[in-house]
């Protein structure tokens, strides 16, 4: 009988298996993504290599010496460490991180706007406290544009109702006025001294969301040659919600990570965070096989650094926000090792 | 946050300003350069080999004989290192690389007609 290995659930449990379940779930992995977005599976030695990660007894796992990549953090901090320029100092001292970011809890360009001065004033104690970059970050979010948060019609209503103009011209109108916010809020934290913006889960809310986000980093990028712009991606493949969209001769809708990465870099950001999306129902090791072949053609192609999202529900990442050391190393580790990333 | 950040940083971060992954981290944010060229370009400018950047040994003593600020802890007494924005004034220089809060400073001071070095 062949011996039990334990094993981590895209949920976060712990489950006993075997090498050869673990063989078969990598296999299966990677198969899912080369279907499901027309790429080339995993070759036979990377899969080996990801074997001997996911099957390993050990509690902890990391990439050889000299292999080490940055992290760039979103969200940093936790209320534990303090005020939020506390906890970015934490980070910094205490945690050894690459990067911090500094961020409000309703994570939304639109609602940072109305608190961008408080947001200044805490961005310029952080850059007084520390030394590592400290970036700014939120996102995109351009549902709260629509009634009845925002001022433009519903979409995920009118479609249904199959009004497809009045939807396609309610989210143009959004598409405006979240340019004008994520341009309004990153310049006022770059004016406070940030080292940098960050777009994150671009695209959460389709082709839409992800064409705001492109204009408002290039608008940017135009203006502020020296300014660090990451653009982080909400998933593997950009939702239609639109349909239509275009960004420089582009569609958005149905663009891949690779897809994503080009038109991110000709908007002018200088990091690129791919996202794939976990199943909670399947294994970790799975779930990274699949995010990883998704992820691979960014790496031949990118002229900047790709910073791929292994955070909670993403990235091979169990769908739970205490995760467990053993399948964050395993995710980290497989990652760097067969994407040659440069950062997370 | 134990689970996910700290398990990163010890699985493949560069551990920031234990070591050097701070100075990588702005090669790749500010001009946009992917990790092989980023590591090399602060290697070069620091008189090291790229694994030294990951190094904390190595770096420790580096930062605090070019003046880039550094981590401390109860044993050790650093009074005389610089202060955040005196460190980061340092590594601009040092990268050849503009920082934003830095040249807000330089700003700062020439607008009082003080010099900025």
């Amino acid at each position: 009988m062949e011996p039990q290995v334990l094993a981590r659930m895209g949920d976060g449990s712990l489950v006993e298996t075997t090498r050869s379940r673990i063989q078969a779930d990598l296999e299966e992995g990677t198969q899912a993504a080369a279907s499901r977005g027309k790429l080339e599976p995993l070759a036979a030695d990377e899969l080996e290599h990801l074997l001997d990660i996911f099957a390993s007894p050990t509690r902890f796992t990391g990439v050889e010496i000299g292999d080490e990549v940055v992290l760039s953090k979103d969200g940093s901090g936790t209320p534990q460490l303090g005020s939020r320029v506390d906890a970015l100092y934490a980070c910094e001292q205490v945690l050894a991180h690459d990067t911090v970011e500094l961020f409000h809890i309703d994570y939304s360009y639109k609602a940072v706007k109305t608190v961008v001065p408080f947001e200044q004033q805490f961005m310029k104690e952080s850059q007084e406290r520390l030394t590592v970059p400290v970036h700014y970050g939120a996102q995109p979010d351009l549902g709260r544009y629509s009634a009845p948060d925002g001022p433009c019609g519903n979409w995920s209503e009118l479609l249904p109702e199959m009004k497809i103009d009045e939807a396609r011209a309610a989210q143009e109108e959004a598409v405006e006025l979240a340019v004008d916010d994520m341009v309004y809020v990153a310049e006022s934290l770059w004016d406070a001294g940030a080292d940098g913006i960050n777009f994150d889960t671009a695209g959460a809310a389709g082709d839409a969301d992800l064409l705001a986000t492109l204009r408002a980093v290039e608008a940017l990028r135009a203006r502020h040659p020296d300014m660090g712009i990451m653009v982080g991606m909400a998933a593997e493949i950009v939702l239609g919600t639109h349909g239509l969209l275009e960004y420089r001769g582009t569609r958005l809708a149905g663009l891949k990570p690779a897809g994503q990465l080009a038109v991110v870099q000709q908007a002018g950001a200088t990091v690129f965070g791919p996202a794939v999306n976990t199943n909670a129902s399947r294994s970790v090791a799975w779930n990274t096989a699949r995010a990883i072949t998704f992820v691979k053609p960014c790496m031949a192609a990118a002229e900047i650094p790709v910073h791929m999202n292994v955070g909670m529900g993403v990235g091979g990442m169990p769908m739970y926000a205490f995760a467990p050391i053993d399948a964050v190393s395993r995710a980290s580790r497989a990652c760097v090792d067969i994407l040659r990333l440069d950062g997370l | 946050m134990f689970g996910m950040d700290v398990a990163h940083s010890c699985a493949s971060g560069m551990n920031g300003l234990r070591a050097a992954g701070d100075l990588v981290a702005r090669m790749q944010m500010t001009k946009g350069m992917r990790i092989v060229e980023a590591k090399r370009f602060v290697a070069e400018r620091l008189g090291v080999t790229a694994r030294d950047l990951s190094d904390n040994l190595a770096m420790h003593e580096l930062r605090g004989e070019l003046r880039m600020g550094r981590v401390f802890e109860t044993e050790s007494s650093y009074y005389a290192d610089p202060s955040p924005l005196e460190a980061k004034w340092h590594i601009a220089d040092l990268l050849g690389l503009p920082i934003n809060s830095v040249e807000r400073l330089k700003k700062g001071l020439a607008s009082t007609g003080r010099g900025t070095g």
